[in-house]
């Protein structure tokens, strides 16, 4: 089975979700990457650590990465027959993999968290209902299949010390698409370790009253734990934190060893996004709150009271 | 200005879900305007009214010729819709549902900009947005959380892993919004009263010149199961000393 990763870096660095896909694929074939980008002479190192053998390269300069992408792999797909093309759930995996479902006229599965394959099929797991169901769906068409994986779904490893080859793809042809183009870049500043690598999350939720308080509260206690912060949706659309700290069903999925919801009723769409956490810690003023279900220790009280006084304890310890 | 919103309609988010035996969400009984399209009509609405004309149409995939979430769309101030509603399509994956829309699309007549949101509440599988524009051909602007239009372009603050792009393009585009791009409105007594007399063009993949034949899904569910369920550990009411707890569990995972 000869499996492509749609990589994608960030820096110079493959992301996480791409070396996540990667290690994955390798357990299930050979595999080779698609890397739309600069520097590719910086990313492939990585790639090749994590069992790369090949990297197809094309850099789409100010255009959006996912539109040269679908066209590059369209170019390729026929001369180099792969049987199976992942994607992250990112947000240019998802321009990706959504036009060249059109060009080669494939159907996709997205949001998976799982993938097999047993001689030529090709199954992906995803969960539904806030994660309380889990679906299995297999591919029936020609290949190659197309499927997006969400973050987190396997652990990146490396193995396969290869020096990868890289081919680099020539001017694809993407129509009109290709006259979106980026004009300026913003990154938000961001202290502490990302939000998806964090050993610790810290998010808070409507319930700590007002965005004036999300500083003390929550990014206060997460940088005493050397954490991140995160949020739930309801703080994000209401503007006291920017999107990207969003933790759920449409913000990030993380795994860290200790996940702290401070303020959060534990909506089946914030579950999902948090639920594989090693440990979790809840405070919500409601015992009925849902989030308790799925806590290891549920504390019943008023953040305003409870979060303070663990901050002077933690920084009484010193 | 012409502006086309797709809207889906879906089961009320707050029931629970269930699967049919073909494993299949149950779309049985009311339907209602998905809370995320809503954002795409306010946005649409306010588009057209700086542009100073146009129109705002309406285009949705649905079975059992469903109207109710359109209908509320309408109220809110679109001018028009189209509605698919063909058994053919039961069960149709987002290639098959992007290709319906982009038919839409091109029976919406003269459209300068055709806007989506994001991902569905009940499907997000998140690619129809871009499998639109790739069908007809066009740029699409994905994520957006801002949208200005100015001289035959469109200008978005595209979200991104790391904060935001500023991103544009010439139109006719797709552009798709995140939630909270606009605030929308309440539809109003007058509103929904003019709703109910606006046109909704209901059509089958047929007219559409789509073959239902070849619209195969390609793809077909082997299992369902239940998660493991994660259980719950202790729980203890705040009298004043929680935090004491609280350091003595930080202490047990040694994370302090
Ligand atoms: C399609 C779709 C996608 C979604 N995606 C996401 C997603 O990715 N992430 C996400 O988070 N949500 C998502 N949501 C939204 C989700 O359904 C919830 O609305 C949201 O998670 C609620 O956020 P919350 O828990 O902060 O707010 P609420 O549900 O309002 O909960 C606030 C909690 O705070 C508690 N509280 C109040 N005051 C105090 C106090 N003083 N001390 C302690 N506790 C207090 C209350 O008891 C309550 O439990 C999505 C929804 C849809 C429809
Ligand atoms: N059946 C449908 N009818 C109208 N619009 C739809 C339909 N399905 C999806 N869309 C639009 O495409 C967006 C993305 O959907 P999805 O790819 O299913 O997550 C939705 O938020 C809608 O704006």
């Amino acid at each position: 089975m000869k499996i492509w990763v749609y990589a994608e870096a960030e820096g110079d660095k493959p992301t996480t979700a791409t070396l996540e896909l990667v290690t994955k694929a390798r357990e299930l074939g050979d595999v080779e990457a698609v890397y739309v980008g600069p520097n590719v002479a910086a990313v492939t190192p990585d790639l090749g650590a994590h069992g790369v053998t090949k990297v197809f390269s094309i850099d789409a300069g100010e255009s959006l990465a996912g539109v040269i992408g679908a066209a590059a792999v369209a170019s390729l797909v026929e001369a180099e027959a792969p049987d199976l093309i992942l994607f992250a759930q990112s947000y240019d995996g998802r321009d990706a993999i959504a036009r060249l479902s059109v060009k080669l006229d494939r159907t996709v599965i997205t949001n998976g968290t799982q993938l097999a394959v047993d001689g030529d099929t090709i199954t992906v797991g995803t969960a539904i209902f806030g994660g309380n169901t889990l679906v299995d769906t297999k591919f029936d068409g020609a290949k190659p299949c197309l499927a997006a994986i969400r973050p987190k779904s396997f652990v990146a490893e490396p193995g396969g010390a290869a020096e990868p080859e890289v081919v680099t793809v020539g001017d694809v042809d993407a129509g009109r698409a290709a006259e979106a183009k980026i004009l300026e870049r913003h990154v938000e500043e961001r202290e502490g370790p990302k939000l998806e690598e964090a050993t610790i999350v810290v998010s808070g939720g409507r319930g700590i009253g007002a965005a004036e308080n999300y500083e003390p509260l929550v990014e206060e206690l997460a940088k005493l734990l050397k954490g991140a912060s995160g949020a739930s949706r309801a703080i994000v659309d209401a503007g006291w934190v920017p999107y990207s700290k969003q933790v759920g069903q449409t913000g990030k999925t993380v795994k860290p060893k200790l996940y702290i919801a401070l303020g959060i009723s534990g909506a089946t769409q914030h579950m999902v996004g948090m639920k594989g956490s090693d440990n979790i810690l809840a405070i919500n003023k409601d015992g009925e709150a849902p989030i308790f279900s799925v806590a290891d220790l549920g504390i019943v009280g008023d953040v305003h009271k409870v979060v303070p006084k663990l901050i002077e304890a933690l920084k009484a310890r010193g | 200005m012409n502006v086309v919103v797709c809207v889906k309609q879906i089961p009320d988010p707050a029931v629970p879900g269930q699967l049919d035996s073909d494993h299949t969400l149950k779309r049985e009984g009311k339907l209602i305007l998905d809370e995320s399209d809503s954002y795409g009509v306010e946005m649409a609405l306010q588009l057209v009214d700086k542009a100073g004309g146009g129109e705002v149409t309406l285009i949705s995939m649905a079975p059992n010729a469903e109207v109710s979430g359109l209908r509320t769309a309408l109220a809110m101030g679109a001018a028009k819709a189209i509605l698919v509603s063909d058994d053919a399509l039961s069960g149709a994956d987002s290639l098959t549902t992007a290709k319906v829309l982009a038919k839409c699309v091109e029976r919406a007549g003269e459209v300068d900009l055709v806007l989506t949101a994001t991902e569905s509440t009940d499907g997000y599988t998140g690619t129809i947005p871009a499998q639109v524009a790739e069908l007809l051909g066009w740029p699409s602007l994905t994520f957006a959380k801002e949208v200005h239009l100015e001289g035959g372009t469109a200008k978005i603050q595209r979200q991104t892993e790391a904060g935001y792009d500023v991103v544009q393009a010439n139109l006719p585009a797709v552009v798709s919004v995140t939630a909270g791009v606009v605030e929308p409105r309440y539809p109003s007594f007058k509103g929904i009263m003019a709703a109910k007399s606006k046109p909704v063009d209901q059509v089958s993949t047929s007219d559409l010149g789509l073959d239902a034949g070849a619209l195969a899904a390609n793809q077909s569910i082997t299992s369902v199961t239940a998660a493991p369920a994660r259980e719950a550990g202790e729980k203890l009411e705040d009298d004043g000393t929680a935090f004491e707890k609280v350091v003595e569990f930080l202490d047990g995972l040694k994370v302090i």
